[in-house]
């Protein structure tokens, strides 16, 4: 699958002004991101039950993600995004002028300078994070690898997230999370548990040799309101 | 011709972020250094505004606001019953949405590092030696020095 073979209904967003050039330092989007696309877009209605105010991409890349999200969005919010590379941030602005949405950026490292403000209160979290095994010294050196090193167990930027997720998360929220199977996700799920979330794998597909699930997490209700 | 559009930091997007620099006790609100903005009008949707007042930190919009002189009619408590106040929402939302800083600096309260705001968007991030233990989990990667000041 490509970007082409999509759905018509709510199409990839266009990011035809980005280049050759520009992919040498940001994550063109591949498979993973369609995926994600193709999640989100798969719970549209429940995402628009929620009426999200506040939804937040870690790792934008290119920005197709967060603009995505906002066109599917029936009613306003405020679509915040982060990228540890400035590059990025400022292809992901690009791609929101491109497509006629409203994204705000910040150069920044994960949920880093938005913390504490936004603790309770983010409504959507997404995250696509560098998700490759690859040896622990290839992590997060300055360069197109940042976008998908992720060290042992593909898990290392990750792992560095998770901690912070409950935190982040309003009341209702959920988060969008792009795994592979080498990233342990029942170990993923489990550590959430812990923080009071319950998982569902919205979407998975299988991509050469990588075998990519998206799953949501939510918290859990002790009670049926 | 091709005209770029140009990029900018909004005064809501200031309102959430805070300065992690190792050592510092309360980096929020971070100050604001601009070398240029504009006011772009923006749609006016009072029940976003509504619902976002609660998520805000007024007092760091009031102040936010003064710095860049655009505090115009903009109350400087939220009022009583601000959901129905028209006037209220609209000044909120002129704020909030429609200044517009292109160029500048967001600066550390506590350790006056600054941060630069390059094409509208801001860098926060660190150098290796202002990486701190406490705050959320960070990365101690170095960057350019450009950025310190």
């Amino acid at each position: 699958m490509n970007q082409t073979s999509r759905s018509s209904t709510f199409p990839t967003p266009d990011y035809s002004h980005l280049s050759v050039t520009d992919f040498d330092d940001i994550y063109e989007p591949a498979e993973d991101s369609f995926l994600l696309l193709d999640a989100l877009e798969k719970d549209v209605d429940f995402l628009n039950s929620l009426s999200p105010l506040i939804c937040l991409e870690v790792g934008c890349g290119s920005g197709i993600v967060i603009t995505f999200l906002r066109q599917i969005l029936v009613a306003p919010c405020l679509c915040l995004a982060v990228d540890r590379n400035p590059k990025a941030a400022q292809c992901t602005m690009r791609t929101g002028e491109q497509n006629h949405v409203q994204v705000e950026v910040v150069t920044s490292d994960l949920l880093n300078s938005f913390q504490p403000k936004l603790d309770g209160k983010v409504d959507v979290l997404v995250f696509n994070p560098p998700y490759v095994v690859t040896p622990p010294e290839e992590v997060e050196v300055d360069g197109l690898a940042r976008s998908w090193a992720g060290g042992i167990n593909g898990r290392q930027v990750l792992d560095r997230l998770l901690p912070d997720v409950h935190k982040l998360l309003s009341p209702k929220a959920v988060f969008y999370l792009v795994t592979t199977e080498e990233n342990r996700p029942d170990e993923i799920k489990q550590l959430l548990q812990q923080d009071g979330f319950h998982s569902t794998t919205v979407l998975q597909r299988k991509s050469g040799p990588e075998r990519l699930s998206v799953i949501k997490f939510e918290r859990r209700l002790t009670a049926v309101t | 011709m091709r005209v770029t559009a140009l990029r900018r930091m909004k005064l809501l997007t200031h309102n959430m972020l805070t300065s992690h620099v190792k050592g510092v006790k309360n980096g929020y609100p971070l100050k604001i250094e601009v070398n240029e903005m504009k006011i772009r009008e923006v749609d006016f949707n009072p029940e976003f505004i509504s619902r976002m007042i609660p998520r805000l930190e007024w007092k760091a919009l009031y102040e936010a606001a003064q710095s860049l002189d655009v505090v115009g009619n903009l109350s400087p408590e939220v009022v009583k019953d601000y959901e129905n106040d028209e006037d209220f929402l609209k000044e909120a939302h002129r704020v909030l949405m429609e200044v517009e800083v292109i160029k500048g600096f967001l600066i550390c309260p506590e350790s006056g590092r600054k941060f630069p705001i390059e094409n509208g968007i801001p860098n926060m991030l660190l150098n290796e030696g202002e990486v701190g233990d406490a705050g959320p989990s960070q990365s101690g990667t170095s960057q350019d020095d450009d950025s310190m000041q």
